[in-house]
């Protein structure tokens, strides 16, 4: 205990006066040792987390530069085809970040309003009873695998819309990103929960005082009072959305189009380096370099995200009244 | 927003609002109940027909009906042995370090805000990582060792998380008290604070691998195969496991093999199933024969 140093003084001298007498100082030097070894093992394991971050920075850094000495920065952001493995190649990369935005967008849809209802519903409204049915299903939700999600997608969900939906193709973004939205709405909706429930009873006492309806109280104050910390969800969902792999690789396809339409084949970034691994694209060659392109988009599109999120949590965390 | 005067009619008008949204909430709700049921049952009645034994001890093959997931189920159980085997001390050990060992100065607010980051990269980009250091760099190849590796930088973040929240419900009496008696700091550690926190330790650590095992992307990157005539006879070995065949069967047109992907989900959401069974099982076995 760092902070604890009375109490450590006081073990000090105990251990004088008593406990140490018939111990020898090779002994002592001994645990003295073993004392510092231990420290170090232990420091070296908390600074692998930071190493690891250097080495995902580095790497992704590293081989994109070599890709973009081949292809300029300004074609591979703007460009919108995509074709890499052609033998014209082309490498502007808008129509994966199209997939990957199409798809996030669709689960947000979804998830959004879901999920805030879940939260107002189980803050606000639900009985104890009602609480301990849904919080484990959600909790179930968030830990299904998604390759799991991925074969729902493909083998129900996609069969089940084109009975509605007639132009509705095999492989499409609209039921790859309803999935996607199941698979977040469990962040959504606990992380909104938490932060409906941080909300002061003080708050809702007086607007109920006041002679509003539960109804109005809950979007009049306690929603607004919440703001911050469900705006942080629905950031961190769509953060998840955008870095989810085995949904769209399943059930969106592998065309990049440059598209908004819901109704078609689609490649996300993820689905893109997943497809490119598992080729025969050869070590070294500018097809394998695009994933590490696509990789470091990916990872700033992602860590933006998540930085924003956690700074909106982080700067409302007193500001509640 | 918040009206003063009522009238009967506005009084109606609101009590119907109401009426009306906690209804909505209600099927809200229902929502994620039903999603689950449909997704349980559309998985179980596709695939339960093809879980017989022979579905367990075979190999993958061309024919749907002969194909099983016998190296599949036996990398997946390798490879989370050797991920926890890798990311058990380490994730521990780096929690120790922070609850336990470091000052708060800008250094550990890094490596703690560092850890908070590391839980959000997408899991592909671990892929991406595992490919060039480990696979290539390292030259250990499309192994079971690359892909433990792999995955245990992916645990890491969960692990080490759940592994402090164990350590702080150690209560600090009883370190002062090991202190007091003239033990080392690591002495304290080891001799009381873990002995006490390892039910809820274990609990959250189980917990967290349970995600390695249905982890499916960065194993794709790195290299996972599909086709495997042997099981893997060291870490060097290659290797398959249970999601990336699972990935494999859904993606093939033919029918007869998505059956098969459904059979492989119902015995990997089993196995889930059974790790978060005995995180349970700890969690409340040891609560009880807490000292304190």
């Amino acid at each position: 205990m760092p902070n604890n140093a009375p109490a450590t003084e006081v073990g000090v001298s105990y251990t004088r006066a008593v406990v140490q007498v018939g111990v020898s100082s090779r002994n002592r030097r001994r645990v003295r040792m073993e004392e510092k070894a231990v420290r170090a093992f232990l420091f070296l394991c908390a600074l692998l987390g930071v190493l690891t971050t250097f080495a995902i920075v580095f790497i992704l850094f590293s081989e994109s530069l070599s890709f973009f000495e081949a292809v300029s920065p300004g074609h591979f952001l703007t460009g919108t085809v995509w074709t890499p493995t052609f033998k014209d190649p082309s490498f502007g990369v808008l129509p994966l970040v199209m997939g990957t935005l199409l798809t996030s967008l669709i689960a947000l849809l979804l998830a959004g309003p879901v999920g805030l209802l879940t939260a107002i519903y189980l803050s606000e409204y639900a009985s104890p009873r009602v609480r301990r049915v849904v919080k484990p299903t959600l909790e179930v939700l968030a830990g299904i695998p998604t390759v799991v999600y991925g074969y729902f997608a493909l083998t129900f969900l996609t069969p089940l819309l084109q009975k509605f939906i007639p132009g509705l193709e095999g492989f499409n973004a609209l039921s790859a990103g309803l999935v996607m939205g199941i698979m977040i709405l469990p962040t959504i909706a606990s992380l909104s929960e938490d932060a409906l429930y941080a909300v002061p009873n003080s708050l809702r006492y007086a607007s109920l005082a006041l002679g509003a309806t539960r109804f109005q109280t809950v979007w009049g104050v306690v929603v607004p009072a919440a703001m911050s910390g469900v705006s942080a969800s629905f950031l961190l969902g769509i953060s998840r959305a955008v870095g989810e792999t085995m949904i769209v690789a399943i059930a969106a396809g592998s065309q990049p189009n440059f598209t908004f339409n819901p109704l078609v084949a689609v490649q996300t970034m993820t689905a893109y380096i997943v497809q490119i691994t598992m080729g025969d694209t050869p070590y070294g060659s500018i097809g394998y370099q695009t994933i590490f392109a696509v990789g470091l988009l990916l990872f700033l599109i992602t860590l933006a995200l998540n930085l924003t999120s956690e700074a909106i949590r982080q700067r409302y965390k007193g500001a509640r009244v | 927003m918040i009206q003063v005067v009522s009238t009967p009619q506005w009084r109606a008008r609101e009590y119907r609002r109401e009426q009306l949204f906690q209804l909505l909430g209600a099927l809200i709700v229902l929502f994620a109940l039903t999603t689950l049921v449909v997704l349980l049952t559309k998985i179980l009645l596709d695939g339960f027909a093809r879980l017989n034994p022979e579905f367990f001890t075979s190999f993958p093959s061309r024919r749907a009906s002969q194909a099983g997931i016998l190296p599949a189920l036996v990398g997946s159980a390798y490879l989370l042995l050797l991920t926890a085997a890798i990311a058990i001390p380490i994730g521990v050990g780096a929690a120790i370090y922070l609850e336990e060992f470091a000052r708060r100065n800008w250094f550990m607010r890094l490596v703690e805000i560092n850890i908070t980051n590391l839980a959000g990269v997408p899991s592909v980009i671990y892929g991406l990582l595992g490919l060039q250091v480990f696979v290539r760099t390292l030259m250990m190849e499309r192994s079971l060792l690359a892909g433990a590796w792999t995955m245990a930088l992916l645990a890491l973040p969960v692990i080490i998380t759940a592994a402090r929240e164990g350590l702080r419900t150690v209560p600090k009496s009883l370190r002062d008290g090991s202190l007091a008696l003239g033990a080392t700091q690591w002495q304290t550690v080891r001799y009381t604070v873990l002995p006490v926190a390892m039910p809820s330790v274990l609990t959250g650590v189980i917990l967290s691998l349970s995600r390695v095992v249905g982890e499916t992307a960065p194993l794709l990157v790195i290299g996972a195969v599909v086709y495997i005539g042997t099981l893997p006879s060291s870490v060097f070995s290659s290797f398959t496991v249970l999601p990336v065949q699972i990935y494999n069967w859904t993606t093939r047109p033919q029918h007869a093999f998505q059956e098969n992907a459904a059979a492989g989900i119902i015995v990997l959401l089993a196995l889930l199933l059974t790790m978060n069974a005995v995180a349970i099982y700890l969690r409340n076995r040891y609560q009880k024969r807490l000292p304190i």
